[in-house]
């Protein structure tokens, strides 16, 4: 996950590598891919120099259970929240936290609360302000159904019940032949 | 096939053209974009991967205004022709090491590229030589335009473009400009440049070489922060800064020519003559060398090469182009040989540059 403002929030973090004051707050972009750092003067020297992304994946988990340290309650209030599952991918906050990557456009809706603090901290703000698409915010619902839909599909193919998964297609292709994706 | 043609030109971003090119290199904006009928990679099936980059291209090229795009399915690719396409910078090296049905597409001028089926489903970039932010957005707003009128991208009201990850929610947009900070280096200042600019959310980071080794001097300074700022502002947050950055750079390299200047001209002189002389050189050697040389040449200090013929040699001793350009796969022995015979042809004492213009 990323470093975020690093004026305001970090002030007293500790250096990743050695525990010292951390004033280096690197995001680095190992192959576009986000990954945050906080390093003390030395080790962001080093870092720089050498380039050391081994730690990637520990790291962005690492920062991801810091983060949501203030949302933490109750250990059972994580566990809660760890085992919420997004209706439409099926992804659990859970698997989110360790991969740090969500699961579908929808868990922006069904996880929305939970990943507000995370925004905040994150970016310093919780509203776009920016482009638009051009021809107006279509309606996505239907667009999300279909991910739900494709996902039902491949089970009920799986459970080998083929006059549900008939079913299913008929779903699946009119949403595709009415929706705005089908222009 | 069209991967050996791009070895023997040269990128955009390696063009050594447009403003304060002597030390901009090249000015960068990506866009994170999603499908709003798909999952985020992480939950897609091998059907849905394959899906989405198959309606992306079909989409895409049946219109007449992009079908100067090529798409190449990096899946099929070699591995020596991803590691050629993360040089040019063309696709990322995640994009380029990751399972699955991938694809990029990519200009004749390599300043767009589309990569589907990387972190997001679409990583929109356009890159410009030099420093020019305001007509890299230009371009790059508008290949999004035309892109969104063909496919339904995933967008909500309030946070706006829907990435697999938070930190790029918003506008998805990454704004880099890659600048080559020598003297800044030379004169152990470039941590307190660093600091400054961490100081207002944006992020540094060293253009990396072969393996995990920085490559000679060269940093990205980039935006942090994708919720809750316009694009433009995004803009002039990165673009603001850069021309004090320059200014670093050039008060530095003014102190070396008046303080030190018997120092720079050895450091100079003996880069210049290594990289002629060797009989192997790693491609470590080889950047911090030529950062010296690329130095040198903005300083007056060597008269007969130009910038675009050394930001040609960065890139053409580059791992995978070596072992293009020689048509062959080498290990790192043979490339340090192969490298220093390159460098060697290019640079021969008496021909001057003139034997690099192929
Ligand atoms: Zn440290
Ligand atoms: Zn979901």
């Amino acid at each position: 996950m990323s470093a975020q403002d690093c004026g305001r929030l970090n002030k007293n973090m500790k250096c990743q590598k050695c525990q010292k004051q951390a004033t280096f707050h690197i995001t680095d972009l190992t192959g576009d891919d986000l990954l945050a750092l906080h390093l003390c003067p030395e080790c962001a020297k080093s870092y720089l120099e050498t380039g050391d992304s081994s730690e990637d994946a520990p790291v962005i988990s690492d920062v991801m259970s810091k983060q949501l340290k203030p949302l933490e309650q109750t250990a059972d209030d994580l566990r809660e929240l760890d085992a919420k599952e997004c209706p439409i991918c099926g992804i659990s906050f859970y698997e989110f936290r360790q991969g740090g990557r969500l699961g579908c456009p929808h868990d922006y809706v069904f996880f929305g609360e939970d990943l507000e603090p995370l925004l905040i901290n994150v970016h310093g703000d919780n509203q776009h302000v920016g482009k638009q698409p051009k021809r107006g915010i279509t309606d996505t619902e239907s667009q999300t159904e279909l991910i739900r839909l494709r996902r039902q599909m491949k089970e009920v193919v799986e459970q080998e019940d083929y006059e549900k998964a008939s079913q299913i297609r008929d779903q699946i292709r009119q949403i595709e032949g009415e929706g705005p994706a089908g222009e | 096939m069209i991967l050996d043609e791009m070895a023997n030109r040269c990128g955009e971003w390696l063009k050594g053209c447009g403003p304060e090119s002597d030390i901009v290199m090249s000015s960068r904006i990506r866009l994170a974009r999603n499908l709003a009928d798909y999952p985020f990679i992480r939950r897609c099936t091998d059907i849905d991967r394959a899906n989405i980059e198959s309606t992306v291209r079909e989409r895409l090229t049946n219109k007449a205004e992009l079908k100067d795009l090529t798409f190449i399915d990096v899946a099929d690719l070699q591995t020596l022709d991803r590691q050629f396409l993360v040089e040019r910078q063309l696709i990322s090296r995640e994009h380029a090491n990751s399972d699955g049905a991938r694809a990029v597409a990519i200009d004749q001028q390599e300043r767009l590229s589309l990569m589907v089926n990387e972190e997001d489903h679409l990583r929109i970039q356009v890159m410009k030589s030099g420093l020019d932010l305001v007509g890299a957005w230009g371009q790059i707003n508008d290949l999004d335009d035309r892109i969104e009128s063909q496919l339904t991208y995933a967008f909500h009201p309030k946070l706006g473009y829907l990435t697999a990850c938070p930190t790029n929610v918003g506008t998805g947009m990454r704004v880099s400009v890659l600048v080559h900070l020598p003297a800044l280096v030379i004169t152990q200042q470039i941590e307190k440049v660093f600091r400054s600019l961490q100081k207002i959310n944006l992020v540094v980071r060293g253009l990396y070489g072969e393996g995990t080794q920085a490559m000679g001097d060269f940093y990205q300074v980039s935006n942090q922060i994708t919720l809750g700022k316009s694009e433009n502002d995004l803009i002039d947050q990165v673009g603001d800064v850069i021309p004090v950055v320059i200014d670093y750079e050039r008060k530095a390299r003014d102190f070396l020519i008046n303080e030190k200047q018997n120092d720079l001209f050895e450091q100079v002189s003996r880069a210049y003559g290594t990289l002629q002389n060797a009989q192997q050189i790693s491609s470590e050697e080889t950047m911090f060398l030529l950062s010296r040389v690329r130095m040198g040449i903005n300083l007056g200090l060597i008269g007969d090469l130009e910038i675009p013929e050394v930001n040609q040699l960065f890139i053409r001793t580059q791992p995978a182009h070596l072992q293009k350009l020689r048509d062959s796969e080498l290990d790192t022995d043979e490339r340090n040989v192969e490298r220093a015979n390159y460098l060697h042809s290019q640079l021969k004492l008496d021909g001057g540059a003139e034997a690099s213009n192929n």
